[in-house]
């Protein structure tokens, strides 16, 4: 590690091929902090939402709230008890939108919360939200999957990059 | 492992200045960060502030918006064609004296051979239920598939940034 690094990239995917989701695993207890860098989501086709889990967990252990920017209003919502942390803005088949996930303490003992910016302008319609995610687990985060709502591809050079932020 | 996030360049205004410009972008990073912090000069206790990338002048940009205005109702709006990417609003003449507006502005993917889509998260706070305070989340296109390699700060008027504005632009890279 070079000296001072407190930002270091554990692993990014480019897809290659057209894949419905990408998953982090293996992600080592070696930093404080998690940043996941999702920059250009495009996807095959419809207007699915993005979905997120951890550590493979299906059940019923995530919710969120969200406050967001229709470009005419400011509207909040929540979902809870949910199989996955759901936005419920669309991504679409033309134009990339960028999306960003910050894990804090991820591998403490406590439920893990995440703060995820949406920045989805579509030059006239699209949206812009701040979403906190819950995962009731006291589980360190080891592995991310980035899903859809309609379980479409994303398309191929679709990056994902996921930081480790250290704070010793 | 190597440092994945590092200083490309810095600029602090010893007198003010209308726009403040990073050229010569290299395509070395795979992500830019710029963090602000900034105050311009107009009447009244807020400016608008925005962004151009390559100095492209047609109406490319757009954006969507969420603030809290003046801190007790949310609102949201929209810029589309624009011929300037918005970033939100800025101290100005008015505000509280010595508060500088603070934000902070993610390019993913500069690089790539796609539009652009960035992420802009703005505060500023004065301490007076009169001039207010507000802050911003804005999600920004500039439909141009282009690899970023000048970023222009300025106003949509003859307003300057006043001294000891900082402007801190930095690479993340993924490889």
């Amino acid at each position: 590690m070079t000296a001072g690094a407190t930002y270091e990239k554990i692993a990014t995917t480019t897809l290659g091929s057209a894949a419905s989701s990408i998953t982090f695993s293996s992600i080592a207890a070696s930093w404080t902090d998690l940043r996941l860098v999702l920059g250009n989501l495009v996807v095959a086709s419809g207007t699915p939402s993005l979905q997120l889990q951890f550590n493979g967990d299906t059940a019923a252990n995530y919710s969120n709230t969200y406050l967001a920017g229709s470009g005419t209003a400011a509207v909040s919502g929540s979902g809870t008890g949910q199989a996955q942390i759901n936005s419920s803005f669309a991504l679409n088949a033309t134009t990339p939108i960028a999306i960003f996930v910050d894990a804090f303490s991820y591998s403490g003992a406590t439920y893990k919360t995440v703060l995820i910016n949406e920045a989805g302008d579509l030059n006239g319609s699209g949206y812009v939200t701040a979403r906190v995610g819950l995962w009731r687990s006291t589980a360190a985060i080891t592995s991310i999957t980035i899903k859809n709502s309609l379980a479409v591809n994303y398309n191929t050079g679709t990056t994902a990059t996921l930081y480790g932020i250290k704070a010793a | 492992m190597a440092n994945t996030y590092v200083l490309i360049s810095s600029q602090v205004l010893a007198s003010s200045a209308a726009s403040v410009t990073f050229s010569s972008i290299p395509a070395t990073y795979t992500d830019l960060v710029l963090r602000c912090s900034a105050r311009m000069d107009p009447a009244g206790a807020f400016a608008n502030l925005y962004i151009r990338f390559n100095s492209d002048t047609a109406t490319n940009y757009s954006d969507a918006y969420l603030s809290t205005g003046n801190g007790t109702t949310g609102n949201s709006g929209r810029d589309t064609s624009a011929t300037l990417g918005y970033l939100g609003l800025t101290d100005a003449n008015s505000a509280t004296a010595n508060t500088f507006g603070n934000f902070e502005l993610y390019i993913p993917n500069y690089t790539a051979s796609a539009n652009k889509p960035y992420s802009s998260i703005t505060s500023l706070e004065n301490n007076t239920a009169t001039q207010g305070y507000a802050n911003a989340a804005i999600a920004g296109l500039w439909r141009n598939t282009a690899a970023i390699t000048s970023i222009t700060m300025t106003s949509d008027a003859s307003q300057s940034f006043v001294q000891y504005s900082t402007f801190y632009l930095y690479g993340i890279s993924n490889a």
